[in-house]
Protein backbone atom coordinates (compact mmCIF):
# COMPACT_ATOMS: atom_id res chain seq x y z
CA UNK A 1 0.00 0.00 0.00
CA UNK A 2 1.01 3.62 -1.03
CA UNK A 3 -0.32 4.86 2.96
CA UNK A 4 -2.74 6.58 0.28
CA UNK A 5 -5.89 5.29 1.86
CA UNK A 6 -9.12 7.11 0.78
CA UNK A 7 -11.29 6.54 3.58
CA UNK A 8 -8.62 7.46 5.88
CA UNK A 9 -8.26 10.63 4.18
CA UNK A 10 -11.61 11.64 4.04
CA UNK A 11 -11.66 10.98 7.58
CA UNK A 12 -8.94 12.91 8.05
CA UNK A 13 -10.16 16.07 6.28
CA UNK A 14 -13.43 16.10 7.70
CA UNK A 15 -11.79 16.03 11.28
CA UNK A 16 -9.47 18.74 10.11
CA UNK A 17 -12.81 20.67 8.85
CA UNK A 18 -15.17 19.83 12.66
CA UNK A 19 -12.17 21.10 14.31
CA UNK A 20 -11.56 24.59 12.32
CA UNK A 21 -15.80 25.01 12.78
CA UNK A 22 -15.93 23.95 16.51
CA UNK A 23 -12.72 26.49 17.06
CA UNK A 24 -14.90 29.61 15.09
CA UNK A 25 -11.62 29.72 12.72
CA UNK A 26 -13.90 29.20 9.80
CA UNK A 27 -17.74 29.71 9.64
CA UNK A 28 -20.58 28.88 6.96
CA UNK A 29 -19.36 30.87 4.66
CA UNK A 30 -16.34 28.48 3.80
CA UNK A 31 -18.93 25.57 3.38
CA UNK A 32 -20.89 28.22 1.11
CA UNK A 33 -17.54 28.48 -1.34
CA UNK A 34 -17.47 24.18 -1.15
CA UNK A 35 -20.76 24.29 -2.55
CA UNK A 36 -19.83 26.28 -5.05
CA UNK A 37 -16.83 23.92 -6.01
CA UNK A 38 -18.07 21.44 -9.24
CA UNK A 39 -16.80 19.74 -11.94
CA UNK A 40 -16.83 23.16 -13.89
CA UNK A 41 -14.63 24.76 -11.46
CA UNK A 42 -13.18 21.95 -9.61
CA UNK A 43 -10.30 24.46 -7.68
CA UNK A 44 -12.61 27.07 -7.03
CA UNK A 45 -11.75 26.94 -3.52
CA UNK A 46 -8.37 26.61 -3.36
CA UNK A 47 -7.99 29.55 -6.22
CA UNK A 48 -10.09 31.98 -3.93
CA UNK A 49 -8.06 31.02 -0.70
CA UNK A 50 -5.07 31.75 -2.44
CA UNK A 51 -6.02 35.19 -4.00
CA UNK A 52 -7.26 35.42 -0.05
CA UNK A 53 -3.75 35.13 0.98
CA UNK A 54 -2.15 37.04 -1.92
CA UNK A 55 -4.30 40.18 -0.61
CA UNK A 56 -4.13 39.81 3.54
CA UNK A 57 -0.94 39.61 3.07
CA UNK A 58 -0.44 42.78 1.90
CA UNK A 59 -2.69 43.70 3.93
CA UNK A 60 -0.49 43.24 7.13
CA UNK A 61 2.80 44.34 5.78
CA UNK A 62 0.56 47.97 4.85
CA UNK A 63 -0.82 47.49 8.16
CA UNK A 64 2.46 46.58 9.94
CA UNK A 65 4.33 49.71 7.92
CA UNK A 66 1.30 52.32 8.75
CA UNK A 67 1.36 51.70 12.57
CA UNK A 68 5.27 51.63 12.83
CA UNK A 69 5.56 55.65 11.01
CA UNK A 70 6.09 58.46 13.66
CA UNK A 71 3.25 59.66 15.50
CA UNK A 72 2.45 62.68 13.20
CA UNK A 73 2.52 60.71 9.75
CA UNK A 74 0.27 57.78 12.06
CA UNK A 75 -2.71 57.86 9.33
CA UNK A 76 -5.57 55.70 11.26
CA UNK A 77 -7.75 56.69 8.44
CA UNK A 78 -5.74 54.59 5.86
CA UNK A 79 -5.67 51.93 8.81
CA UNK A 80 -9.76 51.80 8.80
CA UNK A 81 -9.21 51.85 4.81
CA UNK A 82 -7.25 48.68 4.73
CA UNK A 83 -9.18 47.21 7.41
CA UNK A 84 -12.37 47.26 5.91
CA UNK A 85 -11.04 45.57 3.14
CA UNK A 86 -9.17 42.67 5.06
CA UNK A 87 -12.79 42.38 6.77
CA UNK A 88 -14.73 42.31 3.84
CA UNK A 89 -12.63 39.89 2.39
CA UNK A 90 -11.91 37.68 5.26
CA UNK A 91 -16.02 37.96 5.53
CA UNK A 92 -16.72 36.50 1.91
CA UNK A 93 -13.61 33.19 2.56
CA UNK A 94 -15.39 32.62 5.91
CA UNK A 95 -12.62 33.32 8.32
CA UNK A 96 -14.31 34.16 11.16
CA UNK A 97 -11.81 34.56 13.70
CA UNK A 98 -9.78 36.81 11.39
CA UNK A 99 -11.97 38.87 10.56
CA UNK A 100 -13.14 39.44 14.02
CA UNK A 101 -9.93 40.22 15.06
CA UNK A 102 -10.15 43.04 11.96
CA UNK A 103 -13.30 44.49 13.45
CA UNK A 104 -11.43 44.85 17.12
CA UNK A 105 -8.70 46.19 15.49
CA UNK A 106 -10.59 48.35 13.81
CA UNK A 107 -12.36 50.12 17.03
CA UNK A 108 -9.16 50.94 18.19
CA UNK A 109 -8.45 52.66 15.03
CA UNK A 110 -11.21 54.26 15.52
CA UNK A 111 -10.34 55.43 18.55
CA UNK A 112 -6.75 56.50 17.62
CA UNK A 113 -5.69 53.90 19.91
CA UNK A 114 -1.93 53.26 18.63
CA UNK A 115 -1.39 50.76 21.54
CA UNK A 116 -4.40 49.05 21.05
CA UNK A 117 -3.60 48.66 17.19
CA UNK A 118 -0.42 47.40 17.79
CA UNK A 119 -1.56 44.52 19.81
CA UNK A 120 -4.43 43.62 17.57
CA UNK A 121 -2.25 43.73 14.58
CA UNK A 122 0.38 41.15 16.66
CA UNK A 123 -3.30 38.39 17.07
CA UNK A 124 -4.49 39.75 13.80
CA UNK A 125 -0.90 38.44 12.40
CA UNK A 126 -0.05 35.31 14.33
CA UNK A 127 -4.48 34.12 13.50
CA UNK A 128 -3.78 34.83 9.98
CA UNK A 129 -0.62 32.06 10.37
CA UNK A 130 -2.97 29.82 12.07
CA UNK A 131 -5.40 30.52 9.47
CA UNK A 132 -2.89 29.88 6.54
CA UNK A 133 -1.39 26.81 8.26
CA UNK A 134 -4.71 25.13 8.68
CA UNK A 135 -6.12 25.45 5.34
CA UNK A 136 -2.83 24.57 3.43
CA UNK A 137 -3.29 21.38 5.66
CA UNK A 138 -6.77 20.83 4.71
CA UNK A 139 -5.83 21.77 0.68
CA UNK A 140 -3.03 19.21 1.16
CA UNK A 141 -5.36 16.55 1.98
CA UNK A 142 -7.68 17.08 -0.33
CA UNK A 143 -4.95 16.50 -2.92
CA UNK A 144 -4.06 13.63 -1.29
CA UNK A 145 -7.71 12.39 -1.85
CA UNK A 146 -7.68 13.25 -5.24
CA UNK A 147 -4.69 11.25 -5.77
CA UNK A 148 -5.48 8.51 -3.97
CA UNK A 149 -8.53 8.17 -5.92
CA UNK A 150 -6.33 8.07 -9.09
CA UNK A 151 -4.56 5.52 -8.05
CA UNK A 152 -5.84 2.00 -9.63
CA UNK A 153 -4.81 -1.62 -8.37
CA UNK A 154 -5.56 -4.78 -9.96
CA UNK A 155 -7.79 -7.24 -7.82
CA UNK A 156 -6.71 -10.52 -7.86
CA UNK A 157 -8.87 -13.48 -7.07
CA UNK B 1 -30.03 22.09 -11.74
CA UNK B 2 -29.79 25.08 -14.05
CA UNK B 3 -32.92 25.52 -15.80
CA UNK B 4 -32.59 26.46 -19.35
CA UNK B 5 -34.12 30.08 -19.47
CA UNK B 6 -32.04 31.28 -17.21
CA UNK B 7 -28.87 31.70 -19.46
CA UNK B 8 -30.81 33.85 -21.46
CA UNK B 9 -29.84 36.36 -18.93
CA UNK B 10 -26.89 38.65 -18.08
CA UNK B 11 -25.71 39.92 -15.28
CA UNK B 12 -23.45 42.62 -14.82
CA UNK B 13 -21.37 42.18 -11.62
CA UNK B 14 -19.56 45.29 -10.29
CA UNK B 15 -17.22 44.95 -7.03
CA UNK B 16 -13.61 46.80 -6.45
CA UNK B 17 -12.91 43.42 -4.11
CA UNK B 18 -11.13 40.78 -6.31
CA UNK B 19 -12.42 38.07 -4.17
CA UNK B 20 -15.70 39.23 -3.94
CA UNK B 21 -15.77 39.28 -8.09
CA UNK B 22 -14.80 35.75 -7.94
CA UNK B 23 -17.39 34.40 -5.73
CA UNK B 24 -20.16 36.42 -6.80
CA UNK B 25 -19.02 35.19 -10.55
CA UNK B 26 -19.34 31.91 -9.68
CA UNK B 27 -22.40 32.41 -7.50
CA UNK B 28 -24.16 33.67 -10.59
CA UNK B 29 -22.37 31.21 -12.96
CA UNK B 30 -23.88 28.58 -10.51
CA UNK B 31 -26.89 29.73 -10.77
CA UNK B 32 -26.97 29.33 -14.86
CA UNK B 33 -26.80 33.31 -15.35
CA UNK B 34 -24.41 34.45 -17.94
CA UNK B 35 -22.14 37.05 -15.93
CA UNK B 36 -19.81 39.85 -16.60
CA UNK B 37 -17.53 41.31 -13.56
CA UNK B 38 -15.68 44.93 -13.49
CA UNK B 39 -14.25 46.49 -10.83
CA UNK B 40 -15.72 49.70 -10.63
CA UNK B 41 -18.78 52.03 -11.23
CA UNK B 42 -17.09 53.62 -13.87
CA UNK B 43 -16.08 50.70 -16.15
CA UNK B 44 -19.90 49.47 -15.42
CA UNK B 45 -21.30 52.69 -16.70
CA UNK B 46 -18.91 51.91 -19.82
CA UNK B 47 -19.83 48.41 -20.42
CA UNK B 48 -23.45 49.67 -19.75
CA UNK B 49 -22.94 51.66 -23.23
CA UNK B 50 -22.67 54.96 -21.21
CA UNK B 51 -19.70 56.29 -22.01
CA UNK B 52 -18.61 57.86 -25.38
CA UNK B 53 -14.80 55.91 -25.44
CA UNK B 54 -14.02 52.35 -26.27
CA UNK B 55 -12.20 51.90 -23.10
CA UNK B 56 -11.31 48.12 -23.33
CA UNK B 57 -11.96 46.71 -20.02
CA UNK B 58 -10.65 42.92 -19.54
CA UNK B 59 -13.32 41.52 -17.65
CA UNK B 60 -15.68 41.48 -20.96
CA UNK B 61 -14.47 38.70 -23.11
CA UNK B 62 -16.08 38.84 -25.80
CA UNK B 63 -17.81 42.13 -26.04
CA UNK B 64 -17.17 45.73 -27.78
CA UNK B 65 -19.01 48.28 -26.58
CA UNK B 66 -19.06 50.96 -29.16
CA UNK B 67 -21.57 53.67 -28.76
CA UNK B 68 -24.70 51.59 -28.27
CA UNK B 69 -24.39 48.70 -25.65
CA UNK B 70 -24.36 45.43 -27.58
CA UNK B 71 -24.81 42.83 -24.90
CA UNK B 72 -28.05 43.27 -23.14
CA UNK B 73 -27.52 43.13 -19.29
CA UNK B 74 -30.48 42.18 -17.24
CA UNK B 75 -29.40 42.93 -13.97
CA UNK B 76 -26.75 44.66 -12.31
CA UNK B 77 -25.14 44.08 -9.04
CA UNK B 78 -23.05 46.24 -7.10
CA UNK B 79 -21.45 46.59 -4.03
CA UNK B 80 -22.74 49.49 -2.21
CA UNK B 81 -19.59 51.74 -1.35
CA UNK B 82 -16.52 51.44 -4.08
CA UNK B 83 -13.77 54.33 -4.12
CA UNK B 84 -13.71 56.41 -7.80
CA UNK B 85 -17.77 56.64 -7.51
CA UNK B 86 -20.00 57.82 -4.70
CA UNK B 87 -21.84 55.12 -2.66
CA UNK B 88 -25.19 55.68 -4.86
CA UNK B 89 -23.18 56.58 -7.60
CA UNK B 90 -24.00 53.80 -9.84
CA UNK B 91 -27.32 53.03 -9.21
CA UNK B 92 -28.10 57.12 -9.67
CA UNK B 93 -26.56 56.63 -12.98
CA UNK B 94 -28.10 53.82 -14.20
CA UNK B 95 -31.37 55.37 -12.94
CA UNK B 96 -31.20 58.80 -13.95
CA UNK B 97 -30.52 57.57 -18.11
CA UNK B 98 -33.25 56.94 -20.18
CA UNK B 99 -31.58 54.29 -22.06
CA UNK B 100 -30.85 52.03 -19.06
CA UNK B 101 -33.38 53.43 -15.89
CA UNK B 102 -35.09 49.90 -16.61
CA UNK B 103 -32.47 47.53 -15.98
CA UNK B 104 -33.09 46.28 -11.95
CA UNK B 105 -30.18 47.18 -9.91
CA UNK B 106 -29.41 44.98 -6.67
CA UNK B 107 -26.82 46.50 -3.56
CA UNK B 108 -24.61 44.64 -1.71
CA UNK B 109 -23.37 45.51 1.38
CA UNK B 110 -20.98 43.77 3.94
CA UNK B 111 -22.77 46.45 6.45
CA UNK B 112 -26.03 46.50 7.79
CA UNK B 113 -27.39 49.72 7.95
CA UNK B 114 -30.97 50.76 7.52
CA UNK B 115 -31.34 53.94 6.57
CA UNK B 116 -28.40 52.82 3.85
CA UNK B 117 -30.88 50.16 3.07
CA UNK B 118 -33.62 52.38 2.68
CA UNK B 119 -31.99 54.77 1.02
CA UNK B 120 -30.65 52.30 -1.74
CA UNK B 121 -34.53 51.35 -1.98
CA UNK B 122 -35.33 54.62 -2.55
CA UNK B 123 -32.90 55.46 -4.86
CA UNK B 124 -34.63 52.75 -7.54
CA UNK B 125 -32.60 49.92 -6.10
CA UNK B 126 -34.91 46.66 -6.29
CA UNK B 127 -32.69 44.25 -3.83
CA UNK B 128 -30.21 44.90 -1.05
CA UNK B 129 -27.69 41.46 -0.06
CA UNK B 130 -26.20 41.65 2.86
CA UNK B 131 -22.48 40.38 2.09
CA UNK B 132 -21.22 37.79 2.04
CA UNK B 133 -23.77 36.95 -0.54
CA UNK B 134 -25.13 33.38 -0.61
CA UNK B 135 -26.85 30.82 -3.13
CA UNK B 136 -30.29 31.50 -1.38
CA UNK B 137 -29.51 34.99 -1.68
CA UNK B 138 -29.83 35.03 -5.75
CA UNK B 139 -33.21 33.24 -6.05
CA UNK B 140 -34.57 36.78 -4.88
CA UNK B 141 -32.59 38.45 -8.62
CA UNK B 142 -35.11 36.04 -11.16
CA UNK B 143 -38.21 37.93 -10.70
CA UNK B 144 -36.56 41.35 -11.40
CA UNK B 145 -35.03 40.23 -14.49
CA UNK B 146 -37.95 38.40 -15.56
CA UNK B 147 -40.10 41.34 -15.67
CA UNK B 148 -38.04 43.30 -17.75
CA UNK B 149 -37.89 40.22 -20.41
CA UNK B 150 -41.38 40.65 -19.94
CA UNK B 151 -41.22 44.56 -21.02
CA UNK B 152 -39.41 43.69 -23.88
CA UNK B 153 -40.71 40.59 -24.68
CA UNK B 154 -44.21 40.53 -24.33
CA UNK B 155 -45.10 37.17 -22.48
CA UNK B 156 -43.40 35.26 -23.94
CA UNK B 157 -42.30 34.33 -20.84
CA UNK B 158 -42.19 30.61 -18.82
CA UNK B 159 -40.94 30.90 -15.80
CA UNK B 160 -40.33 28.04 -13.74
CA UNK B 161 -40.09 29.81 -9.88
CA UNK B 162 -40.27 33.17 -8.75
CA UNK B 163 -39.06 34.06 -5.51
CA UNK B 164 -40.47 37.02 -3.32
CA UNK B 165 -38.10 39.57 -1.98
CA UNK B 166 -39.79 39.50 1.76
CA UNK B 167 -36.58 40.35 3.46
CA UNK B 168 -36.98 44.65 2.04
CA UNK B 169 -37.78 47.30 4.40
CA UNK B 170 -39.02 49.90 1.71
CA UNK B 171 -40.60 49.60 -1.73
CA UNK B 172 -40.26 51.99 -4.56
CA UNK B 173 -43.32 52.86 -6.59
CA UNK B 174 -44.47 49.60 -7.99
CA UNK B 175 -44.00 48.86 -11.42
CA UNK B 176 -47.47 48.63 -13.28
CA UNK B 177 -46.33 46.70 -15.91
CA UNK B 178 -46.86 43.03 -15.21
CA UNK B 179 -48.72 41.12 -17.41
CA UNK B 180 -50.41 37.72 -17.39
CA UNK B 181 -47.60 34.76 -16.54
CA UNK B 182 -48.49 31.75 -18.40
CA UNK B 183 -47.48 28.12 -17.26
CA UNK B 184 -47.54 27.76 -13.42
CA UNK B 185 -44.56 25.54 -12.83
CA UNK B 186 -42.44 23.83 -10.16
CA UNK B 187 -42.99 25.57 -6.45
CA UNK B 188 -40.66 27.62 -4.16
CA UNK B 189 -39.97 25.60 -1.24
CA UNK B 190 -39.36 28.75 -0.14
CA UNK B 191 -42.63 31.01 -0.81
CA UNK B 192 -45.47 30.89 1.72
CA UNK B 193 -48.49 29.33 0.54
CA UNK B 194 -50.25 31.33 -1.79
CA UNK B 195 -52.06 31.10 -5.02
CA UNK B 196 -53.77 33.62 -6.05
CA UNK B 197 -53.34 35.85 -3.03
CA UNK B 198 -52.91 39.53 -4.97
CA UNK B 199 -54.18 41.99 -2.44
CA UNK B 200 -54.18 45.78 -4.37
CA UNK B 201 -53.34 47.18 -1.22
CA UNK B 202 -49.36 45.88 -1.50
CA UNK B 203 -47.26 48.85 -3.01
CA UNK B 204 -45.37 45.86 -4.37
CA UNK B 205 -46.96 43.17 -5.83
CA UNK B 206 -46.53 39.73 -5.33
CA UNK B 207 -45.11 37.86 -7.62
CA UNK B 208 -45.96 33.80 -7.42
CA UNK B 209 -46.40 31.00 -9.35
CA UNK B 210 -49.70 31.48 -11.06
CA UNK B 211 -50.31 35.37 -11.23
CA UNK B 212 -49.43 39.14 -11.27
CA UNK B 213 -51.22 41.76 -10.35
CA UNK B 214 -51.60 43.82 -13.24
Amino acid sequence: MLGLDADQLRADMNRLLAFLFHQGILDEQFLQLQQLQDENSPNFVSEVVNIYFHESEKLLRNLRSLLTMDRELLSFDKIGIHLNQFIGSSSSIGAQRVRNICVAFRAASDNNNRTGCLRSLEVLEHEHCILKNKLHELFQIEQQILLAAAVRYPVLN
Amino acid sequence: MGMAADSEFHVLAVDDSIIDRKVIERLLKTSSYQVTTVDSGSKALEFLGLREDDGINPNTPSVSPNNHREVEVNLVITDYCMPGMTDYGLLKKIKESSSLKNIPVVIMSSENVPSRISRCLEEGAEEFLLKPVKLSDLKKLRPHMLRTKIKSHNGKQEPEELGMPDEKIGFPSPKQEEQQQQQPQSKNNKRKAMEEDVSPERTRPRLNGITTMV
